[in-house]
């Protein structure tokens, strides 16, 4: 490459520019975080500063920690994502092994119908769902959600694993049917395996909306037993508008799970979208 | 014929097996409904049973002075939340991700995932933190202007009718602005080096070879989040829920599609819930949607060059 792009003002201003906007990406989420760990007075007296040894206090997490069943919470967001991630990872391989490996009659016609849902939000249909969740004595269960999700995951998960399975190369598919594998073991031992890296990507993109997902929790599950922490927090926080400890703690708590999350997994994440297979 | 049904091969069953999960739950849970809440658009309660009302519920809609107001509102609402994406997120997304994709940019990887951060959180956190720091309760926001001398701009953004809806949009920029910078990112990555080494031979650099060369190549990763911001757009529903609350507040001035179409369908306070006009409104969002996707499939993405390289 040539030197000419970049000479070292353009290059401070570019630092200049991103630095800024990183704080303001970032500061809503420090000013939260550190002052759930100071006390009331301190939160409103000085906002900006970080906690001392003076204003320091946990009243925020003891209050949330008692008060809201957070644990409970966690553990249905956690089911919910991880069997919705399960069944999407697992119909939406097998679905686009299909689509990618064989050649039949409807085989385009079937990838568009399941790629109509990327772009026709699920959401749409709501009034329906809940009928038919309650029809099959579904409303306030897990299952529900679980449901809900896999679907509203399959369509891109479809769309972007074909991608990388028509890749996958056919020597070696036909290696594994000379020497007799069948079809399932073909697909389960030879494919899965080395597809594993977009696996992760479309895990990482089914995941967040799942987790943050508010409209599927307050309408077909807003029981006490089967809360997510989305719902959970956003009804704590409801309630205790005033307790401004109690909030910002709440917030605080979830906020770092996914956080955690994002930065196990950013590079994976990062490398999904630059790899073009969102394109 | 004879020949095509000899080598026709036995039904091939495992295809149906791989096929069967992802297509019932896909039918059963997504396209089912879908198809089932635009056919409850047609009907109407009367007492408990359900009659046939054609398009009654829509005239109603349109019309009905009672629901007219609300619809139109909300409608436009949802226009000027979608223009103000279109008009700073998506901007501010191409020049962050020309910036970063400059050559030999130290730091690169922790400016991305940091502006990314916020799209990773829910909606819920987004809405309560910026709540909590537009407040005139908490200091935060005054004192900041204060800082650089703009206190008196100062006013609860939030609480008033003609700034709450762009201040909400503003927020949504803030917490979505990583998705068209990664995807024009990645668009930008993908321009070979020496389409811009050409560039450099001829003299074209800086600026006027983003202008000329770059922008050009990324059109249509511009259009694709284009549709994707409006798709999710009209789609939206919880930040304003967990901001404003269902009544979307103040006076119904942030009330959009989403948040028209919990109320109609759950009822709120006085109002009872209705299955049949929430469909209704369910129905109108999807038209518009499909508006929206059709005419950037069959106007906008024909008409876009691609460069295959």
């Amino acid at each position: 490459m040539s030197t000419a792009t970049s000479s070292l003002p353009r290059t401070i201003a570019a630092h200049a520019v991103l630095l800024a906007y990183t704080a303001i990406a970032l500061f809503p989420v420090v000013v939260i975080v550190v002052n759930s760990f100071k006390s009331r007075n301190a939160i409103f007296r000085s906002p900006l500063s970080p906690p001392t040894t003076e204003t320091f206090d946990l009243i925020g997490y003891t209050t949330v920690l008692r008060q809201g069943d957070f644990f409970l919470y966690f553990q249905n967001s956690f089911i919910v994502t991880v069997m919705s991630l399960f069944l999407v990872l697992l119909f939406g391989a097998m679905a686009s092994f299909a689509l990618s490996e064989y050649r039949f009659r409807g085989n385009s016609l079937m990838g568009l119908y399941l790629a109509l849902g990327i772009m026709i939000p699920i959401r749409l249909g709501t009034v329906a769902i809940l009928q038919l969740m309650v029809a099959s004595g579904l409303v306030n269960t897990l299952t529900a959600l679980i449901l809900v999700y896999t679907a509203q995951g399959l369509p891109l998960a479809v769309f972007i694993l074909s991608e990388f399975m028509k890749q996958v190369s056919d020597d070696l598919k036909n290696a594994g049917r000379i020497d007799g594998l069948s079809e399932y073991r073909i697909f389960f031992r030879l494919v899965l395996p080395l597809v594993r890296p977009a696996m992760a990507t479309v895990a990482v993109f089914t995941m967040i909306p799942i987790w943050n997902d508010l409209w599927f929790p307050l309408i077909l599950a807003p029981s006490e037993a089967t809360k997510t922490v989305t719902l959970g927090a956003q009804l704590f926080i409801g309630q205790y508008v005033t307790n401004w400890n109690a909030v910002l703690a709440a917030l605080s708590l979830a906020i770092l799970p996914v956080l955690i999350l994002y930065l196990i997994f950013s590079r994976q994440l990062i490398r999904g979208i630059t790899s073009g297979a969102v394109k | 014929m004879a020949e095509s049904t000899e080598i026709r091969r036995p039904m091939r069953w495992h295809i149906a097996v791989f096929l069967a999960p992802a297509v019932l739950v896909y039918t059963a849970v997504m396209i089912v409904p879908l198809f089932g809440t635009l056919q409850l658009s047609l009907f109407s309660a009367e007492g408990q049973t359900r009659v046939f009302a054609g398009l009654d519920n829509f005239r109603t809609l349109f019309f009905d002075p009672r629901w007219a107001a609300s619809f139109w509102n909300a409608l436009w609402n949802n226009t000027w939340f979608f223009i103000i994406h279109m008009l700073v997120q998506n901007p501010i997304g191409v020049v962050l991700a020309a910036l970063l994709s400059s050559p030999r940019l130290h730091f690169s990887a922790f400016y991305r995932t940091a502006i990314f951060i916020p799209t990773i959180l829910s909606f819920v956190i987004v809405g309560f933190a910026w709540k909590l720091i537009l407040s005139p309760l908490w200091g935060v926001a005054p004192n900041l202007l204060d800082l650089v001398g703009l206190k008196s701009l100062f006013t609860p953004w939030l609480g008033k009718e003609e700034y709450a809806l762009t201040t909400l949009g503003l927020i949504s920029v803030w917490q979505f602005v990583g998705i068209p910078m990664m995807l024009i990112y990645a668009a930008l990555l993908s321009i070979p080096d020496e389409v811009i080494e050409a560039a450099e031979c001829d003299g074209i650099t800086g600026m006027a070879q983003f202008w000329k060369i770059k922008l050009p190549l990324i059109l249509p990763s511009i259009g694709i989040i284009s549709i994707l911001t409006f798709v999710g757009n009209f789609n939206a529903f919880d930040l304003i829920y967990s901001a404003q609350g269902a009544l979307a507040g103040p006076n119904f001035s942030t009330d959009i599609l989403g948040t028209f179409l919990y109320r109609t369908f759950f009822g709120f306070q006085l109002q009872i819930g209705d299955p049949y006009m929430g469909s209704t409104i369910a129905s109108m969002m999807f038209f518009i949607i499909l508006a929206g996707v059709c005419l950037y499939l069959f106007a906008v993405q024909t008409r876009l060059r691609r460069y295959q390289f």
